[in-house]
């Protein structure tokens, strides 16, 4: 297990897939967590296992993937409903819950990444 | 037949595009843009439990919904034309409903640093044709509006401008992101320290440097200067700033002390300070409720008189306390975008979705409307993200009708009700 602060945030191919929330190149395009090279390593991981990424706000399963651009520590998510069962829903009386910046822990896991459909289900 | 059309995607409203009517294709857009400009699934009909309806009967429902509910929600908003936008606020008042739209997860923080600092703005425009250093600042353009360093802020050739030679692009980020490749400087920080980076800028440049540490949020104090320099140095200069500052640690103060430095360098040069807007007319999301209650986001109206405070009226906090017991969601997608403590809430009261596209809040809603596209089957006025309007236009027959058409005549049903 590794400690994280969890980053969301637009992607191109999140972008192009928003209006076809139900499809799986929606899904495939948020369902996922980049982490640095670094700490995807130290995981023991390799392409398309999948990391349970936890807060203390929420949890959830999700593809890992290796960015080299990445800094150890950092984890990024595609906004989305991935990303949003873990980020901070507090919004220190702005409105705005904390989408960037959350700390958390990322560990490698055999469980399942759910459908967008099962995700709306278990919350 | 090839037509020009405005994009109706992101804050960019890009008005040099083309669109084959037959061929169903778009020319000269951007991903984003072909994507929107392309043919996909569609909600099929008006539904109520997942039972097919007519228009008429589904509207009817809806307006039995925001009539018996004590404090509806009325969210999105930001997906839509002003027309429709106008309509909404006028119904919010009229069910005693909280009007709130994408701007609360997205630049709302930047407007509550407006009400404190104002503005020193300037429109995409003066930025393609004057500045020559563009800083931007926890947003991400290649990804998010991918034509705009093209068209206005790297690649843009203008009046003063007139090569890429002319202008310094420096990105600010706490990822080495696909803009990050296209900058001249890089700065990686660390999450969460942009208030103390703009700090430190403000004190080198106030030429207070002996105050500022070694290392600022893991930048060094050298390359902070090397900044500081090159912004005040700068003829023309813009701050373009994304949500990497609205949505992390410091929220609004964080665009308080950007705004902050920008009123010091124009002390000493010229500066402006703008957000990168996402949906194409979120600034007419918050425009147009200004107009017509005197704020942009997070009203409540259940008082018969409009408040404003996002504390309490924005649709996070709302659904979070559980103070609204039924929402109309247009334009937008809250299920998929909100944090799960507030899709919780959403999940449990009846909901309205007015919508084109089946998304997963279709998944929650009761009452399902479809509606016609905007800049493509319906138009109206959008504003783009440096406050510009655009005629969107309809090129397209459709048998969906427009929000403005759904809310003109749910508008009129509340009103029956409420006369009746």
């Amino acid at each position: 297990m590794i400690e994280v602060e969890i980053i969301s945030g637009r992607t191109l191919s999140q972008g192009a897939t928003v209006e076809e929330k139900l499809t799986d190149e929606y899904f495939k395009a948020v369902n996922y967590c980049e982490l640095s090279e670094e700490d995807f390593n130290a995981l023991g991981l390799s392409e398309g296992d999948r990391v349970k990424v936890k807060t203390e706000f929420g949890e959830v399963v999700v593809f890992a993937v290796k960015n080299k651009d990445l800094r150890k520590g950092v984890a990024f998510i595609p906004m989305g409903p991935y990303a949003n069962m873990v980020i901070d829903p507090n919004t220190d009386g702005t409105g705005m819950p904390q989408f960037k910046g959350v700390k958390g822990s990322v560990e490698k896991t055999d469980e399942k990444v759910l459908s967008v459909k099962e995700l709306i289900e278990v919350i | 037949m090839e037509v020009n059309v405005i994009c109706t995607f992101c804050g960019s409203v890009c008005d040099d595009v083309l669109f084959d009517i037959e061929k169903f294709k778009g020319k000269k857009f951007c991903k984003l843009g072909s994507s929107k400009f392309s043919k996909k699934e569609r909600l099929k009909s008006p539904m109520i439990d997942g039972k097919e309806v007519s228009y008429e009967t589904a509207i009817e429902k809806s307006a039995e919904i925001l009539v018996n509910a004590k404090r509806p929600l009325l969210y999105g908003w930001a997906s839509t034309v002003n027309e429709a936008i106008r309509l909404g606020v006028i119904l919010t008042e009229k069910v005693g409903g909280v009007y709130d739209q994408c701007a609360s997860v997205c630049h709302a923080p930047g407007t509550l640093a407006l009400i404190e600092e104002g503005v020193p703005g300037g429109s995409l425009g003066e930025i393609k044709n004057r500045a020559d250093v563009v800083v931007f600042w926890g947003s991400n353009p290649m990804e998010a509006h991918p034509r705009h360093p093209v068209r206005y802020s790297v690649r843009a050739k203008g009046l003063l401008i007139k090569d890429r030679k002319d202008r310094k692009v420096v990105v600010v980020d706490v990822r080495k992101t696909k803009s990050a490749n296209m900058a001249d400087m890089f700065i990686q920080i660390k999450p969460g320290y942009d208030y103390a980076i703009i700090s430190a800028l403000r004190a080198i440049i106030k030429g207070e440097d002996s105050a500022v540490p070694d290392e600022v949020g893991g930048v060094s104090k050298e390359k902070l200067k090397e900044l500081a320099d090159l912004m005040v140095n700068a003829k023309y200069g813009a701050i373009l700033y994304g949500l990497g500052v609205t949505q992390s640690r410091g929220r609004d103060r964080n665009v308080e002390n950007a705004i902050k430095l920008v009123q010091l360098l124009n002390r000493k040069t010229r500066w402006i300070i703008w957000p990168m807007r996402g949906h194409y007319n979120v600034v007419g999301a918050g425009e147009v409720p200004a107009w017509e209650a005197g704020f942009t986001y997070a009203i409540d109206f259940s008082r018969g008189y409009p408040r404003f405070s996002p504390g309490e009226f924005s649709a996070n906090e709302v659904l979070q306390r559980r103070d609204c017991d039924a929402a109309l969601i247009i334009a937008s997608d809250p299920v998929a975008h909100f944090p799960k403590a507030s899709v919780a809430h959403l999940k449990k009261i009846p909901v309205i979705q007015i919508d084109p596209f089946p998304n997963m809040t279709t998944l929650v809603s009761n009452v399902v409307i479809p509606s016609a596209i905007a800049g493509l089957e319906a138009e109206g006025t959008a504003y783009r993200m440096d406050g510009i309007p655009f005629r969107v236009k309809k090129v397209v027959e459709s048998e969906y009708w427009s929000d403005e058409q759904i809310l003109e005549k749910m508008l009129e049903k509340v009103n029956e009700m409420l006369e009746g």
